[in-house]
């Protein structure tokens, strides 16, 4: 979407989230796009308000107030959105996971093949996908027609075959789609959307199936050749169903869709309401693109986690994103203590604990999910469960993020003893670049050696990994800017919105007898050189602040691998942040917490006092 | 700004309650505005389509999908019977015949001549909802539902498990902080709404299901034994469908916790009177607690109408999260300045005084109003 006309000085952009509204103020100044100020209320999605736009303009009446400006109209009643630039705004945008978000139904034949690209393709336009229906996953038709019926999705994407395939196991699966006539969740009048996107063969089959009862979309085949998928046309079909469809039945999403927008040349053009997750992971994927590097990306919601990657494959960057629908930190808290098991979450926890009270207090949380740890000992207790929430995405996303499943690979004498397998993960966490956490616990730790401690924990970035946390969750609402003006959401992203922690160094392999894990010689910019040894089973800081690089040169011990390959040797540039340089000799592949409690013990406090993530004085008091 | 936003649980002695009664499905309703409703009047009813059963006849019968529409002896939308004939071949010389049953009753709804498929769907299921409480319909909704509005007493716990019951409001504690033990369980009890204290065990819940208590409200319970009482860990905050044989409300939360005395004082007060619980509770999109709604006649509606989650100077207070959590206070500053935590967190905070008349700053979002 390309603008042209008068130039865009003043943006307004909300992500309407399942629990808070947050808006943010850009404006270009003295020839460079910054935030000038940001504002959050309650989302009013639900009873009493039951309409968006209400939560909307608490949050920009927010920045109003602290702003001493207006960016309301008058009647209060709309965002103010001028065509000449005279008052209000340039333009308004916003994205939404209000509402549970996007709750996809996929399908597709082979479970590992067409069901996963389907999966993927829904999962990258920001959707939660509450089943994969596939003709070899084991349920009997009725069940499977039971189960949609049950889940009650708001859109069903349907693939299945790659063109000139198989008609048969698709229209079967047509056939209980229409058997299952699910009701949407808003709505009763509406017919469901589903998107066909399976072989092109089908199409006509598929439409006698479903054409009179769903409201059916035919897109491009999203898996054409087994070799190669094609995602784009789907994704999009999801973004603009979702916006005509499932948000236009949702409280109040009609009139915050009328409001976003901009005058182009007299004329008004609406700006699409995008699922947040969907536009976290255009920014990543822009990122990305944009420096040549492999990013991670992070959102640690309330009740979900998201995890987005791009990662190389075969010489293509590949854009992955998975959500954990039930892990997070305040709705699903209590889901990651049931999913990781309590001595998981009790691993990270530097003191000993009753488990009745850690049950009682995560319980608690759960029930009452907008509360805040006041405090120190519960905020470690919260920041050890974001640790498992956050292991656990990881795992999930290794799953999905992979290659294709069922290609043919060609090998070459060279390849015989790789035992690599088609569909194998992309996830490389030695390759990985650059690792960004987003979401309360991460973005809102009250040091931000905390954040790099989690993320450090739970990811394990092995060799050279710069780490870094968006400021104040702007990612949703630069992402939909970037679709419009992708250099101020660049410019932004940069300078208002990253937050660059620091680099971990962590040596990865196996070498039991070595006890110093690698050595770190660094040059500073002064000329001054230094040299620290990165000790088995101990962390260290080193100073190096923001915007400070220094020239390294990496020894690892023998058999270990700091990121040019096993026993050899790294040299390049260490960027600093506001943490500093992280040694990491606590080792990867495997890392492994001590099993004695008062070892572990004892381990996590020295870490904690080596990183300075906890106040010293913290462990010293109460008998810990 | 003197004010917070901090939405609390409702707890009105008397007030105006609107339920929303809606079919799962369009269907009809059996009732029109006005008319006056016991609790379980059924209002509306529907019919779910019937589980479906797919029937591959090619298989069966070993023939290409295309050749198999003649041989059919059944045609879309004709009733079924189990065992019915659907389709035979010719066989030879009118021998040998291959033939294919219905293996349900039902209706047959379509074939498929590309996957040789059989869609056979069985009986519509009958739904019915009743009223659930005692009132006046007041709205019809097409043929989705009705709302029914009642006047009587309203009161949310914070989480519960099972879904609607009535029953008898009955008290078996003498003072809010009491726990609700099995030796205080007797004939009685038995089809009764039982208002306990501080806390109840998973034994004095099973004890209760024995003794056919219909529901228990009370201030706490262990999440150890939720764990052991579901047979399973609760992951995400969605109940109200467990099939225990009770509905446990929680007025407080997870631990042993005196009930609050303003919600104990109101709920014996209705002792004896026809309580309608519902401890389904939804902690996420859609916000849904649990809840004990006990219909009073000839009071005349006194609620005050405050601006919800308006929290002002003066305001009754519960802390809802440690050091003090379960404490009732009112609030006596409301600064408007961030401040930092023991966690080292700047966030805004107020002054709260206990009735002891000891102060403490605490978090504004670690508290909760209580409606007076």
């Amino acid at each position: 979407m390309a603008v042209t006309g008068k130039e865009i000085t003043r943006i307004l952009a909300t992500d309407c989230g399942s629990t808070t509204t947050k808006a943010i103020l850009i404006e270009k100044r003295d020839g460079e796009y910054r935030l000038i100020r940001r504002g959050e209320a309650p989302t009013t999605v639900e009873a009493p308000a039951e309409d968006v736009t209400k939560g909307v303009l608490n949050a920009v009446g927010e920045i109003e107030d602290l702003e001493g400006r207006e960016f309301l109209r008058s009647t209060k009643d709309g965002i103010d959105v001028s065509p000449d630039g005279s008052g209000g705004v340039d333009i308004y945008m916003s994205t939404s996971s209000a509402g549970g978000g996007l709750q996809m139904t996929v399908a597709g034949v082979v479970k590992s093949m067409t069901g996963e690209s389907a999966q993927r393709a829904a999962l990258g336009a920001g959707a939660i996908v509450m089943d994969v229906v596939a003709s070899n996953d084991g349920r009997l038709p009725h069940e499977k027609v039971s189960d949609i019926r049950r889940l009650r999705p708001d859109m069903i994407l349907l693939s299945g075959g790659i063109d000139g395939g198989t008609i048969d196991h698709v229209v079967e699966l047509a056939e209980i789609i229409r058997a299952a006539d699910p009701k949407p969740r808003f709505g009763v009048g509406y017919k469901l959307p589903v998107i066909y996107a399976g072989n092109r063969e089908a199409r006509e089959a598929v439409a006698g199936e479903l054409g009179g009862s769903m409201e059916l979309k035919v897109v491009d085949n999203l898996r054409p050749v087994l070799e190669r998928e094609n995602l784009g046309p789907a994704r999009d079909t999801i973004h603009e169903l979702f916006m005509e469809h499932v948000m236009a039945q949702a409280p109040g999403y009609s009139r915050l869709m009328s409001w976003a927008g901009h005058w182009v040349d007299g004329a008004w053009e609406q700006v699409p309401i995008m699922p947040t997750p969907g536009a976290v992971g255009k920014l990543i994927e822009i990122v990305a693109k944009n420096e040549g590097i492999e990013v991670m990306g992070v959102d640690i919601g309330g009740a979900t986690t998201d995890v987005f990657s791009v990662f190389g494959n075969q010489g293509e960057s590949v854009f992955n994103r998975t959500v954990s629908a039930n892990l997070g930190m305040s709705y699903s808290v209590s889901n990651v203590l049931a999913s990781a098991g309590l001595e998981n979450v009790m691993r990270w926890v530097p003191f000993r604990m009753d488990e009745t009270d850690l049950r009682n207090r995560i319980r608690n949380k759960m029930i009452r999910p907008t509360t805040i740890p006041q405090l120190l000992e519960e905020l470690v207790i919260e920041q050890a469960i974001a640790r498992e929430a956050l292991r656990l995405a990881l795992v999930q996303h290794r799953e999905l993020a992979t290659g294709l499943k069922g290609v043919a690979q060609e090998r070459t004498i060279g390849d015989a003893f790789e035992q690599t397998q088609s569909g194998a993960t992309l996830v490389d966490m030695m390759s990985l670049n650059l690792l960004i956490g987003s979401g309360g616990v991460l973005s809102h730790a009250p040091r931000r050696c905390q954040a790099a401690h989690m993320l450090i924990d739970s990811f394990l970035p092995e060799g050279v990994t710069m780490l870094a946390v968006d400021s104040i969750f702007m990612m949703p609402q630069l992402g939909v800017l970037s679709e419009v003006l992708p250099e101020a959401a660049t410019e932004v992203f940069d300078k208002d919105c990253l937050i660059r922690l620091g680099t971990c160094v962590a040596p990865s392999g196996v070498n039991r007898k070595a006890d110093v894990l690698a050595t770190v010689r660094i040059e500073r910019s002064d000329g001054k050189t230094e040299e620290h040894p990165v000790r088995a089973g101990t962390m260290l800081l080193l100073p190096l602040g923001v915007g400070q690089r220094a020239k390294a040169v990496i020894t690892p011990a023998r058999g270990l691998d700091v990121g040019a390959g096993p026993g050899a040797v790294w040299s390049g540039e260490l960027e600093g942040g506001v943490v500093g340089l992280v040694l990491d000799g606590r080792g990867r592949q495997p890392f492994e917490l001590p099993a004695d409690d008062a070892v572990r013990v004892k381990k996590l406090q020295e870490w904690s006092l080596a990183l300075d993530t906890y106040p010293a004085a913290f462990f010293g008091k109460g008998g810990r | 700004m003197a004010f917070a936003y901090t939405p609390g649980l409702r707890v009105a002695g008397i007030a105006v309650v609107r339920k929303e009664r809606r079919l799962p499905l369009k269907g009809e309703t059996l009732v029109r505005v006005g008319d006056e409703v016991s609790a379980d009047t059924i209002v509306a009813r529907t019919e779910l389509p019937g589980n479906v059963k797919m029937l591959n006849i090619a298989n069966v019968l070993g023939l290409p999908p295309g050749d198999i529409p003649p041989l059919l002896t059944k045609r879309p939308g004709d009733p079924i019977g189990e065992n019915d004939l659907i389709g035979q071949t010719k066989g030879m010389f009118g021998l040998f015949k291959n033939a294919v049953r219905s293996p349900i009753m039902g209706i047959f709804e379509s074939y498929n001549e590309i996957t040789g498929q059989a869609v056979l769907r069985e009986p519509p299921i009958p739904v019915e909802i009743d009223a659930y409480v005692k009132g006046t319909v007041i709205e019809v909704l097409g043929g989705e539902g009705v709302v029914v509005e009642a006047r009587g007493t309203f009161v949310q716990g914070i989480f519960g498990i099972g879904g609607e019951v009535r029953g008898e409001m009955k008290v078996v504690v003498r003072s809010p902080d009491q726990e609700l033990t099995q030796d205080l369980l007797d004939e009685s009890c038995r089809g009764k709404v039982l208002l306990g204290g501080s806390f109840v065990t998973s034994g004095t819940l099973r004890k209760a299901i024995a003794g056919g208590v219909k529901a228990i409200v009370v201030g706490g319970f262990d999440d150890r034994d939720l764990k052991e009482f579901l047979g399973y860990d609760l992951g995400v905050a969605i109940t109200g469908h467990e099939k225990k044989g009770i509905t446990l409300v929680l007025t407080e939360g997870f631990g042993r916790m005196t009930m609050a005395k303003g919600t104990f004082d109101l709920l014996r007060s209705r002792e004896g009177l026809m309580a309608s619980v519902n401890g389904a509770t939804q902690i996420r999109a859609g916000v849904m607690r649990p809840e004990v709604v006990i219909p009073v006649e000839g009071q005349e509606i006194a609620e005050t109408e405050r601006i919800a989650g308006a929290m002002d100077v003066g305001s009754p207070i519960r802390c809802i999260r440690a050091p003090h959590f379960g404490r009732l206070g009112r609030v006596a500053a409301l600064p408007a300045e961030l401040q930092v935590l023991e966690s080292e967190a700047h966030v805004r905070v107020l002054e709260v005084e206990f009735p002891d008349g000891e102060r403490a700053t605490i978090p504004r979002a670690n508290v909760e109003l209580i409606e007076e």
